[in-house]
């Protein structure tokens, strides 16, 4: 079996933000060929199909997704690098090359090829945790929706959803399926999450025209070739069936990280991303990693800003820089704290994005102080201004990290 | 000849057919492909849209050795003939097989002590592979097992198949010979004449010389429009989980429980796919549509992986699907020939069907000579190949030689399956083509990954609307 082979300097998988923001900043800045692999038709990543204002550098209104992604794809296309289209990345080849570069193992219409780059940036992104992963038993029906999935269907490829709909999940993302549902001309029946009511949130919030149950947990659809329905227990035992054809599991994500697992990446046991310092690097020197299959998930110019930072670290390693520290330290958080990115520590000096780290609750916390300790010594607490909410990104100063004993253990962080 | 597949409107009508099988699963094709090698009309008649609809499309998909079967019954006969049968099938039209062997694994001291017992079944069976490991030699083997097992018997030939692909290429081959394959076709009253019986079906009346039932589930009803009321089946639900196939490095065999008074047990197995299986669980209902999965019911299946694999519980849930046994209180299959009404039940195949397939068929066609139906002489059925949905060997998003010749099958839809354009475009217009989404998933697995639609969808969706006609 015949396949093509080449060498760029570096290989950027996923067309995404994060992919095309480093593509951009890595092909201005001199890195040589920058070649950007991108398995769907159309570069963009998931802002593609997203058709609601909040993207881009004003949070409210302003661009939408499509025109958020067209602008990326243009940036990184006018900086010099290489968008191929069409061609998915399979694997990583068997016999690396000696010199530390990687192979990767491509397949498109033009045929099978065999890229080997100086340095590879995986920026594959994330997914929407579906139905079956979140394990609602109940019959196999039609009817059954992720936002992913629900958006494209709808703003794509135009093709019709139901009538009724539930939406199972109520952060930013269950909010625009909500819409996506409402332009397909469903009725929203009603958004349930398993969270308590947030006072917060509903102020903020221009309110839907729907009810939001809170405190209910999704315990089984109904129907066997069409959906007929969402059963629901409410936190005093209640039972309910909401009748509906069409259901849309939205907000649970999780990275996509098959080719991060088939390198036999580290990975972290809170995000299932690849583990990786404030410089992007992974557990294997030469592979690089950015946006959402680092942290399930961020706003896309979070994941995009990722992208364009870890353009000099992988500029240091092109020039044979210092390796990273022999023995980086993990950092892990304490429940109910999910997670915590960066979670690893890297060469002396590096911070992360914006002098902080990222991480989630999985549930709501009132100004929590955050203490974050080594092998049973104190290295830091902040308190934080406003309430940590499931859902929601909050961040912790990366001050302390020079204090960390880099031949100590874990670094962990708790709320208290 | 061009190949008779039906799905609407009335069926032909005109001379009888010479047989008619009710039910289109992997026994009922099986049967049909049997026939088909004979200049006989045959006719196959399916309730739903599609072949390997109903329990053939959501069992473990083991092919067995039958090494545990009961000895001299005919089920242990048909299982270890459909084994070679099969085996050797599908090496010769591409369905995906993989000889992973099996270990029944022996978590405490009673189990243990029955490992020499199943071994003298499987010698009595006429299995002569099998042996006994000790604790090293079983986590040697299957380094992720969790802590405490004590031993295991070894079945080497237990192997892995696709079942989906097993049912497609015996009716695609039937059809190709000239059976007839009638679809969205239920039969609902039968009326038994001297010379033919005159089926009143859901697309109206067909006549046929010769019946064979296959209806799966509902063959106890099939026998009572007959005037036969010798079993009632009683569905036995399977709940199954599909875990991602990240996990499938977490295991090498299928990892069998030793049974017990309790039952048969649960399993952990990898497929064909390149995923892990673990269930199934085994429920009395009343229902022979429920194939709902419950909360119990999953509950239940993780409690027992996290004992057999506990890191496969750290792994994502890729589908959870459930499928129903024909129970008909008897171990044994109920395969019985009518002679007077020139009609073969095939009944009770419970949970060995997929394995003993081709030698039902083989043995069914027997029966019906015996009920005066005249064969004439056997000819060789057209060969045929399967598209490959099984890891094992390269699927066309590997393979340069078919990318070079079409650019289709370089095109990736379905990414978490790698399906491509040409494999679906190849499905939605095959000989047995995919008349749903469903039908498409079975055929090239797309949409069956993990993100179950998250990316490719409405892709697929569109492709599937494009080409209906
Ligand atoms: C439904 C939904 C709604 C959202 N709404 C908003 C919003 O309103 N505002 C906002 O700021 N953010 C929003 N987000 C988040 C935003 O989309 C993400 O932060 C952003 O897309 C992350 O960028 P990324 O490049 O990391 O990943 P992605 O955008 O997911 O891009 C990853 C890319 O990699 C490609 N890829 C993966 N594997 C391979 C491979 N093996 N070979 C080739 N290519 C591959 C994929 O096809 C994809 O194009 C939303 C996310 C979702 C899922
Ligand atoms: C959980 C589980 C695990 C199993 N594991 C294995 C395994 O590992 N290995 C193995 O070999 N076997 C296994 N089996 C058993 C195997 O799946 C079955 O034995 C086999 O699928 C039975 O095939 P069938 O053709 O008899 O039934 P079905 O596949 O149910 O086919 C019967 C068909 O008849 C049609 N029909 C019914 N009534 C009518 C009517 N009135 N008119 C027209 N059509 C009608 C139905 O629509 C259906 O398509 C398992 C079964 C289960 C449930």
């Amino acid at each position: 079996m015949t396949r093509d082979e080449r060498t760029v300097d570096v290989l950027i998988v996923g067309a995404g933000p994060a992919g095309l923001g480093a593509g951009a900043e890595l092909a201005a800045s001199g890195a040589g060929r920058v070649e950007i692999l991108e398995r769907e038709l159309d570069a963009g990543g998931v802002p593609r199909h997203c058709r609601h204002g909040g993207f881009g550098r004003r949070p409210r209104g302003g661009e939408t997704g499509d025109e958020y992604a067209r602008r990326c794809v243009a940036a990184a296309v006018r900086a010099g690098a290489t968008l191929r289209t069409g061609v998915t990345v399979t694997g990583w080849a068997e016999n690396a090359p000696a010199d530390g570069a990687h192979t990767l193992e491509i397949t498109g219409p033009a045929g099978l090829e065999r890229i080997t780059a100086r340095a590879v940036v995986l920026a594959t992104g994330a997914r929407e945790r579906p139905r079956s992963a979140r394990l609602v038993p109940g019959g196999r029906p039609s009817g059954v929706y992720t936002t992913g999935e629900l958006q494209q269907a709808v703003h794509l490829y135009r093709q019709p959803v139901g009538t009724r709909a539930v939406v199972i999940g109520n952060e930013a993302v269950g909010h625009a399926a909500a819409d996506t549902l409402r332009t397909a001309g469903a009725e929203v029946v009603a958004m349930v999450t398993d969270q308590p009511p947030s006072p917060a949130a509903a102020l903020l919030r221009p309110r839907g025209r729907f009810p939001l149950l809170t405190r209910a947990t999704v315990t089984g659809l109904t129907g066997r070739t069409a959906l007929t329905g969402v059963t629901l227990r409410h936190e005093d035992g209640r039972t309910t069936t909401l009748r509906c054809d069409t259901v849309v599991f939205t907000g649970d994500f999780v990275p996509d990280h098959e080719l991060a697992r088939r390198a036999g990446l580290t990975l972290d046991r809170g995000t299932r991303g690849p583990a990786y310092d404030a410089e992007y690097r992974t557990s294997l020197p030469g592979v690089f990693a950015v946006g959402n299959l680092l942290h399930a998930v961020e706003k896309a110019r979070v994941a995009s800003a990722e992208g364009r930072a870890a353009a000099a670290p992988v500029l240091r390693h092109l020039a044979g820089g210092p390796p990273p520290a022999p023995r980086p330290v993990a950092l892990a958080v304490d429940a109910p704290l999910l997670w915590i990115a960066p979670n690893r520590t890297g060469p002396a000096g590096a911070r992360p994005l914006r002098g902080r780290f990222v991480l989630r609750t999985a549930r709501r916390l009132e100004r929590p102080v955050l203490v974050v300790s080594q092998d049973g010594r104190e290295l830091d607490r902040q308190r934080l201004l406003l309430p940590a909410v499931p859902g929601r990104a909050f961040h912790l100063g990366a001050g302390w990290l020079g204090r960390v004993d880099p031949r100590g253990s874990t670094v962990r962080i708790t709320a208290v | 000849m061009t190949p008779t597949v039906t799905r609407a409107g009335e069926l032909p009508d005109g001379d009888p057919y010479d047989v008619t099988v009710i039910g289109g699963g992997v026994v009922g094709t099986a049967i049909a492909r049997e026939l088909a090698k004979y200049p006989l009309r045959t006719a196959l008649v399916e309730a739903s849209d599609d072949i390997g609809n109903g329990t053939s499309k959501a069992n473990t998909a083991i092919l067995h050795t039958g090494f545990d079967a009961v000895p001299g019954s005919l089920e242990a006969g048909l299982v270890r003939e459909g084994q070679r049968l099969l085996a050797e099938y599908a090496a010769g039209t591409g369905i995906p097989v993989e000889r992973v062997g099996a270990l029944l694994v022996a978590w405490d001291d009673e189990q243990r002590a029955v490992l020499p017992a199943l071994l003298a079944k499987a010698e009595r069976n006429g299995y002569h592979a099998a042996r006994l490991l000790d604790a090293d030699e079983l986590y040697d083997r299957e380094p992720r097992l969790g802590p405490g097992a004590l031993g295991a018997l070894e079945v080497p030939d237990e192997s892995v198949i696709c079942p989906w692909t097993t049912p497609l290429a015996y009716a695609t081959q039937a059809v190709l010979a000239g059976v007839h394959l009638h679809l969205d076709c239920r039969v609902l009253h039968i009326d038994t004449g001297p010379d033919t019986h005159t089926l009143t079906t859901s697309r109206g009346p067909l006549r046929t010389r010769y019946l064979v039932n296959a209806a799966g589930l509902y063959a106890d009803e099939i026998d009572r429009h007959l005037g036969h009321d010798t079993f009632t089946v009683t569905p036995r639900r399977g709940q199954l989980m599909v875990f991602d196939k990240l996990a499938r490095d977490l295991v090498r065999h299928i990892l069998l429980p030793v049974p017990t008074s309790a039952g048969k047990g649960v399993l952990v197995a990898p497929t064909v796919f390149g995923n892990v299986l673990l269930g199934p669980t085994s429920e009395d209902l009343g229902d022979k549509s429920d194939t709902a999965s419950t909360a119990d019911g999953l509950h239940f299946l993780r409690e027992k992986g996290r004992r057999i694999l506990p890191e496969l519980l750290d792994e994502e849930v890729t589908a959870v699907y459930a499928g129903l046994r024909a129970a008909t209180g008897q171990e044994d299959y109920r395969i019985q020939d009518h002679p007077d009404q020139r009609y073969v039940t095939v009944g009770g195949i419970r949970s060995t069907g997929l394995t003993a397939s081709l030698a039902i068929g083989a043995h069914v066609t027997g029966l019906l000579t015996r009920t005066g139906l005249e064969l004439g002489t056997a000819r060789e059925l057209p060969g045929i190949t399967m598209p490959n949905l099984g890891e094992a060997s390269p699927r066309p998003y590997l393979r340069a030689d078919l990318i070079d010749r079409d650019p289709a099958y370089g095109t990736i839809v379905c990414h978490c399956e790698r399906v491509t354009l040409g494999e679906i475009r190849d499905a939605l217009n095959a000989t047995v083509p995919a008349r749903s989404l469903d039908g498409l998933r079975r055929r090239t697995r797309a949409r069956g990954g993990r993100c179950q639609g998250f990316s490719c969808g409405p892709a697929v969706r569109a492709l599937f609307e494009e080409a209906r006609p």
